[in-house]
């Protein structure tokens, strides 16, 4: 990946997380919120590959966890992963699949929701299960989904695609 | 059959060259990968130890505290730039409830005369029966303490922290614990302090609870997040015999027990009863409280800073 392709990532990361904070948190449909920097991670995790994907998981996660004055690294550690993982199924059976991003976000939404509880009780906060796993994830499932495909599209207009150098199925013969 | 040799150029004896491919190796770029996310989940874990273990006055706040700041002039431009749209929402959105909010308030109005009137009364009856007593009491809202108005700049994402971060700080007299109201009512507790921002934790957090009190027959509880839901309240711990009715008034109640006392100072209105029950199994009555602020819609807060301290 180039060093231009890199500075728009970032610059797409950083423009999803802080709209993510400032703006996009306090949309609340049917109790809960979509998650925009979520939906980019994965975007950019399949287009770009799984290095970027989790690099700008990382990223994207520090900038939320500073504004928010939260423990750092609880978002970085859950968009790091996130990321790493659109990037592998990017790679490999997603490659090509028109529904790849619609897929990949669902699933994505549905794991860093669990698994963003998972860490919260590690670390000792008051979460209620039925409020984080199905009051407010169910809703942001929803929206998640609705967001993936135009994200999508976005983020590929401005990062573009990693072309993939395929085998060759053919071998030149030198006499 | 050599790797290098096509089965049809193996048949014709042939020597077969590949064609050089920028392809890396599946091992190298497999060990890249795999080392690039371990850093990346190491570093993750080794921030969240760092900030979870030292809290305030750790290593790490003074780092997170500059890229707070350094965050925050894109935070108000964004904020900014959503104002306007946020505001026509709530102006499309107010004129759909209109007739009906006007008809309610007129209603509400004439009740509330009434109560002036007779708090009015109670007021000076009190001030009178105060000074003689040499009365001492806790902090008292809002005499007691001198507002900082801030805006709201980020929310956490997600639906793990119930919390605001405001554009006011230490710089401006902040302090943690200082109670954060907006004109409806009590919004919460600051948490987290830097020079220039503040984290607050809302009344709607499973961590949240305040003591409170029904303005109407002096029942006394504490109120917290109903569990499973977004923004209801409950007012827990009442006794059964207290009395307790749906559209009760609930205020803070600011306590005071020798050097300790409530954080928050008494009269902060909280909300409005909606629905009181008890079972036969439960030791106090079950109260959900509707809360008067919109914890959904901040976009400025009061933060409370105690006049003796400024």
């Amino acid at each position: 990946m180039s060093a231009t392709i890199w500075l728009r990532a970032l610059a797409v990361a950083f423009v999803a997380a802080m709209l993510q904070v400032v703006i996009v948190s306090s949309i609340v449909v049917g109790g809960g919120a979509p998650d925009i920097l979520l939906v980019t991670v994965v975007a950019l995790g399949l287009l770009r590959g799984s290095i970027p994907g989790a690099v700008l998981g990382f990223v994207g996660g520090l900038i939320v966890d500073v504004s928010t004055l939260g423990t750092l690294g609880v978002t970085s550690l859950v968009l790091t992963l996130a990321g790493f993982w659109a990037g592998r199924y990017g790679e490999t059976t997603g490659r090509d699949r028109r529904l790849a991003p619609i897929l990949a976000v669902g699933s994505i939404t549905l794991l860093a929701g669990v698994f963003g509880f998972i860490l919260h009780y590690l670390l000792d906060e008051d979460v209620v299960a039925r409020h984080a796993l199905v009051t407010a994830l169910a809703p942001a499932f929803v929206m998640n989904l609705l967001l993936a495909l135009p994200v999508h599209r976005l983020v590929r207009r401005i990062v573009g695609e990693e072309l993939r150098a395929e085998p060759s199925s053919e071998v030149e013969v030198l006499v | 059959m050599s790797r290098q040799r096509s089965a049809r150029s193996a048949a014709l004896g042939l020597t077969v060259r590949r064609v050089p491919t920028t392809i890396p190796s599946r091992g190298a770029g497999q060990l890249r990968r795999r080392l690039v996310v371990g850093i990346l989940v190491l570093a993750s874990l080794v921030l969240i130890s760092v900030s979870f273990r030292s809290g305030e006055d750790g290593p790490l706040s003074g780092v997170e505290s500059a890229g707070a700041t350094a965050l925050r002039p894109f935070a108000v431009g964004l904020e900014r730039v959503a104002q306007p749209f946020r505001d026509a929402y709530s102006w499309a959105d107010s004129l759909l409830t209109a007739r009906s909010e006007a008809e309610r308030l007129r209603e509400e109005n004439r009740e509330l005369l009434q109560r002036a009137i007779q708090s009015e009364f109670a007021l000076q009856e009190n001030k009178y029966l105060r000074a003689q007593l040499d009365y001492i009491d806790s902090p008292r809202f809002p005499a007691d303490f001198t507002p900082v108005v801030a805006e709201v700049t980020g929310r956490p994402a997600g639906a793990f922290t119930q919390a605001i971060v405001v554009a006011a700080g230490s710089s401006d007299g902040v302090r943690m614990n200082d109670p954060v109201v907006t004109s409806d009512g009590l919004v919460g507790v600051v948490t987290r302090v830097t020079p220039s921002l503040a984290r607050v934790q809302l009344l709607t957090d499973e961590a949240a609870a305040a003591s409170a009190i029904d303005l109407r027959t002096g029942a006394t509880g504490i109120v917290r997040h109903a569990r499973g839901t977004r923004e209801t309240l409950v007012l827990d711990r009442v006794r059964k015999q207290d009395v307790v009715r749906v559209k009760d008034e609930v205020v803070t109640a600011g306590w005071r027990a020798g050097a300790l006392s409530s954080l928050f100072p008494k009269g902060i209105p909280i909300g409005k009863v909606t629905s009181v029950g008890q079972t036969d199994t439960d030791l106090f009555q079950q109260v959900q409280v509707d809360p008067y602020v919109d914890f959904g819609a901040l976009d400025a807060v009061i933060v409370l800073v105690p006049t003796d301290r400024r």
